[in-house]
């Protein structure tokens, strides 16, 4: 039905978006590439030259990098058992006919916009803090002694901080889910004398499929770029107890100033998404077709 | 799927949730609680919940700090202008998407998707060598292109979702009465597009506002938004509680009102309609 020149014009007002998304992107990879193969310290700035792939030696004989890796895997998972599973059961509290739902997920949602350097300040300082923390005059009241969370527990802590910041996410998008579960189909099963776990088994989690892939690729996204809360609480230590992919590499950019190692971080970190990517994208595509 | 209970239970169940619902929300109420409180009430052994001194000289010593309403501006103005900047590129992109799909649009989207899945870092050096050399460091402008781009394949996304929802058969009326593009545009497909567009725009601008890698990292003091201020004020001088929690509720409240009243359009939105 389009005419040849609504298709011209259609091409037209695409263009601008993938223009500046293929610079945002493209020539900044390139540009990380290679420098990764480069020697290129700011300190430094006169030595300069091809080294190879020193760079990337460097990282996979560093013992930080396999922890980074080991950290940034735990991290992502750890978040994601956590919102799903939790997410799954708090919704399914709220979905029941309550009084005040509508003040119920105001409450739940809350903490999703609350941003990353605040979400963290909030737990550092009034939960975790070992003197003045909420924990620790629960643990005193209790004849116990206070837990050192971001000394002791750092990878935890941070786990904890933002599978709170994502629950309401997981929560929000599986209660939207449940609410078009028709209910016909509960009760008849009830009155076939489905036991509550089998009706959760073989007719609520069948509905849930899709919403919970959507959450899983959403905060993958999301959280493989995890930097805010370690930056504002841990720094990434005690040493690099909670020292991520990112946050190791944003160290040797920004703090040691090496920027071809930075690169090859980069670099090795793009090739990580990609993996992750790959699975998720196929399981995202298969449901966006329908 | 609201199904006929007994009370008991209906009781129990409220109680439950409104329990679970109230810890989930409880670290942002203490925070505000404690925005309230004199710094000595703010560290007392045992915490108090209400304590008899409330004081708003927190909020106006906060305020008063010759930084702070900076920071605050900043924020505004990047994401207010990155949203707006990115709808602008995108609303064309979109709608053409959506209503002149061709062979690739598809391809097109998903390739728009997957930028999404770079990480930052990857794109942290050549931005930071860049934004330098070009004089884009620490600039509002930089971090309005930079959060722009971040988002705009969300942008994109949810606009094509909105759009795709518009039936077809509508510009197939408007053309039949002779419409040309621009007048399709503006009559007949902004009216219909509007409500998508504006809840784009309020889930941009959170986004935006809460964004704290670009934020951190392309900035040092000058264009810094709320973001970047939070994270370096909270490490060393920790005991400012009372002040801290003010800082912190100023800079999260806006936004806290706008996502209450944008959560209906979060699912779909962040979802890109694939939950509705």
């Amino acid at each position: 039905m389009s005419t040849q020149s609504t298709r011209l014009a259609a091409r037209l007002m695409v263009a601008p978006s993938v223009i500046v998304l293929f610079i945002w992107m493209i020539v900044p990879l390139a540009m990380t590439l290679y420098f990764s193969f480069r020697l290129y310290r700011l300190l430094t700035p006169d030595r300069t030259g091809w080294v190879g792939f020193n760079n990337y030696l460097w990282f996979f004989n560093a013992p930080d990098f396999w922890l980074a890796l080991f950290n940034t895997l735990a991290l992502v998972g750890g978040v994601l058992v956590i919102t799903v599973i939790l997410g799954v059961l708090i919704a399914l509290l709220i979905d029941q006919p309550v009084k005040g739902q509508g003040m119920l997920r105001i409450l739940v949602i809350s903490p999703f916009f609350v941003m990353p350097p605040v979400a963290a300040s909030i737990w550092e300082n009034l939960f975790m803090h070992p003197q003045n923390g909420l924990f620790s005059a629960l643990a005193r009241g209790f004849g116990m002694q206070p837990i050192l969370f971001l000394e002791d527990y750092p990878l935890w802590s941070v786990i904890g901080i933002v599978s709170w910041e994502w629950l309401p996410f997981a929560t929000l998008i599986f209660l939207t889910a449940l609410q078009s579960l028709s209910s016909e189909q509960l009760e008849a099963a009830e009155m076939d004398g489905a036991t509550p776990v089998n009706r959760f088994r073989y007719i609520i989690l069948p509905h849930l499929t899709r919403a919970i892939t959507v959450v899983i690729l959403i905060q993958t996204i999301f959280l493989l770029g995890i930097f805010g809360e370690i930056f504002t609480t841990t720094q990434g230590g005690p040493g690099s107890a909670s020292t991520t992919l990112p946050y190791m590499i944003f160290k040797q950019a920004i703090v040691a100033k090496d920027i071809g190692r930075a690169a090859a971080g980069g670099i090795i970190a793009v090739i990580l998404a990609n993996i992750v990517a790959y699975f998720l994208m196929r399981g995202i595509g298969r449901h966006l077709d329908n | 799927m609201a199904r006929a209970q007994s009370p008991r239970r209906r009781l129990i169940a409220t109680l439950a949730a409104w329990g679970v619902a109230l810890t989930i929300f409880f670290p942002v109420l203490w925070m505000i609680l404690t925005s309230f409180k004199t710094e000595a009430s703010a560290v007392a052994m045992p915490p108090q919940l209400f304590t008899a001194d409330w004081t708003l000289e927190n909020y106006a010593e906060v305020w008063q700090r010759s930084d702070y309403p900076r920071f605050f501006w900043n924020s505004v103005f990047i994401s207010i202008g990155s949203t707006l900047l990115g709808l602008a590129i995108a609303i064309p992109a979109a709608w053409s998407m959506a209503f002149v799909p061709g062979r690739r649009t598809k391809d097109l989207l998903m390739w728009m998707l997957s930028t999404k899945m770079m990480p930052a870092v990857a794109v942290l050096i050549p931005l930071y060598l860049v934004f330098q050399r070009i004089g884009l460091f620490d600039t509002r402008l930089g971090l309005i292109l930079a959060l722009m781009l971040m988002n705009l394949p969300i942008i994109i996304w949810m606009l094509y979702t909105y759009f795709k929802e518009i039936p077809a058969e509508i510009l197939e009326a408007a053309r039949m009465d002779g419409a040309n593009l621009w007048n399709e545009i503006v009559y007949v497909l902004t009216p219909m597009a509007l409500p998508g567009i504006a809840s784009t725009m309020l889930l941009n601008i959170i986004l935006a506002w809460n964004e704290a890698f670009w934020t951190i990292t392309l900035t040092t003091t000058k264009a810094a938004p709320l973001s970047a201020f939070i994270a370096s004020f909270s490490a060393p001088q920790g005991l400012f509680y009372a002040k801290l929690s003010a800082a912190s509720a100023m800079a999260i409240l806006p936004i806290l009102i706008l996502g209450w009243f944008s959560q209906k359009q979060l699912v779909r939105g962040l979802t890109f309609g694939a939950v509705k």
